[in-house]
């Protein structure tokens, strides 16, 4: 009877009977927990799994194009919140879960989620040196994204301000929640589109869960791809997040990153000053160098100079006159000591002293030679023998040769 | 004229790098001194007159727009 009344489905009559039972709404945009198992992720691009608990499992499908937008890659026994809608697959009646959204559960799968993609986006080269862009030495205009309430804000532009004051363009970037990855890249991509010179992007301390905006690979990509330098200040300084790591400098706070952004202006004061001191001394030198070069070349043409030297002249010339003198009266001294010798050999020898010692000399008249052989003189000459004190006129009346030796 | 700091900066360098090198006529070097302290003083004046303007960027129908914005101490 029962038969009659409600009359016989079809297989297909019923599983589409069960299904808009289901998919009524009720069971749509649900997020339920559990743990993968039985993870298969096709060639299609499609990702066919199942999620279970202690007592139950449920089949899950998420198909291609939602699992584009996935954060890591899930695995056998990760656990996770999985968001979708329930649905009935007609051929093989069994109802699964249309999973649109994945995210890992709890810490430790966080963890993992960012050991994956911090793996993957060091494989790609985003972390390499090569793709570091150098930060400006003396940015006009820095950029400043982070939450426009809380302490980070005020942090770097306290700092900016005491440093180096600089135009600050801030663009408040939701650094939390859902939604702050979106938010995060949306703000990198509007700075790269204004004048900045670098941009510091920014976010106070918080768990793993908090800072996720900062691990998510679209932030990673849209930093990496920024025209823009980009100092990254997660978190405190033992936060280290995958925007850390893909960001030009990696600062290890806010303050910090405004510190690493712009020049201490006393150390430039300090600078200029040194560099102010350098012209000085260097010119005042050179115009020393100078005037004493012109004071060198001026003595060389001083008259003064000139008298001078010829002054030097005549002395040096009255030197040699005055040698040259003393020289002559010596050559005298010497020539009349010579003369004085020679005269006493003379006297000597001389026939006066032969008169004076009693010896007489001849001479023949008229010529007065004188006598020294007995040949010198004839009978009947005239002679005249000379003694000490007189002459004696005589004429030779007699000779004879005697040998007296 | 209206250089930027890091350009003054950069050339100031430049003058006393030429001045120690020497090698210059009176001249050159008097002209090059003269700039030099009229950079030194540009440079102090820029440093002195540094001031901090902070703007707000919105984003609007993909439009950027920048309004002022008053930093709470």
């Amino acid at each position: 009877m029962g038969l009659e009344t409600k009359g016989i489905y079809t297989v297909h009559e019923f599983t589409l009977a069960v299904k808009s039972t289901l998919t009524t709404g009720q069971f749509n945009d649900v997020w339920i927990r559990g743990e993968i198992s039985n993870y298969t992720n096709h060639s299609s691009g499609h990702r066919y799994f199942t999620i279970k608990d202690k007592n139950s499992q449920l089949a899950c499908i998420m198909f291609k194009w939602h699992g584009r937008n996935l954060r890591f890659e899930p695995e056998h026994g990760m656990k996770v919140l999985v968001l979708g809608d329930i649905d009935v697959y007609e051929q093989r009646g069994v109802y699964q879960l249309k999973v649109r959204d994945m995210r890992p559960d709890g810490i430790g799968e966080l963890y993992k989620a960012y050991e994956q993609l911090k793996n993957k986006l060091a494989m790609e080269g985003l972390f390499s040196p090569d793709h570091k862009k150098p930060l400006p030495g003396f940015p006009t205009k820095i950029g400043v994204a982070t939450s426009p309430t809380g302490a980070v804000l005020h942090d770097i532009l306290t700092v900016l301000k005491r440093r180096y004051p600089v135009n600050i363009l801030f663009i408040p970037t939701l650094v939390q929640g859902q939604s702050a990855a979106q938010s995060i890249v949306s703000s990198i991509e509007a700075l790269n589109r204004t004048d900045v010179d670098v941009i510091i992007l920014g976010r106070g301390g918080g768990s793993i869960e908090d800072l996720w905006g900062f691990n998510e690979e679209i932030v990673a990509r849209s930093v990496f791809n920024s025209r823009i330098p980009i100092i990254s200040a997660v978190g405190h300084e033992t936060d280290y997040t995958i925007c850390d790591f893909v960001a030009d400098v990696r600062a290890p706070t806010p303050s910090a990153a405004a510190e690493i952004a712009v020049p201490e202006r006393q150390e430039l004061a300090t600078q200029i000053s040194r560099l102010r001191d350098r012209l000085i001394e260097t010119q005042k030198r050179y115009l020393s160098d100078k005037q004493s070069r012109i004071s060198e070349l001026r003595s060389t043409v001083d008259p003064r100079l000139l008298l001078e030297r010829v002054a030097q002249y005549m002395q040096y010339v009255d030197e040699l006159a005055q040698k040259q003198a003393s020289g002559f009266g010596r050559l005298l001294e010497v020539k009349q000591a010579l003369l004085d010798a020679h005269a006493g050999k003379l006297d000597a020898i001389s026939p006066l002293g032969t008169l004076s010692r009693g010896y007489s000399i001849t001479l023949k008249l008229p010529h007065k030679t004188p006598v020294r052989c007995i040949a010198d003189i004839e009978i009947s000459d005239e002679i005249s023998i000379l003694v000490k004190d007189g002459k004696i006129k005589c004429v030779v009346n007699d000779k004879e040769e005697c040998k007296w030796t | 004229m209206d250089m930027s700091f890091e350009e003054s900066l950069t050339e100031l360098e430049g003058i006393a790098d030429k001045l120690e090198i020497g090698q210059l006529s009176l001249d050159e070097s008097l002209l090059l001194f003269e700039n030099g302290i009229k950079l030194v003083r540009e440079c102090n004046k820029k440093l002195k007159n540094a001031k901090q303007n902070v703007e707000k960027l919105i984003l609007e129908n993909g439009d950027i727009k920048t309004e002022p914005f008053d930093v709470q101490e």
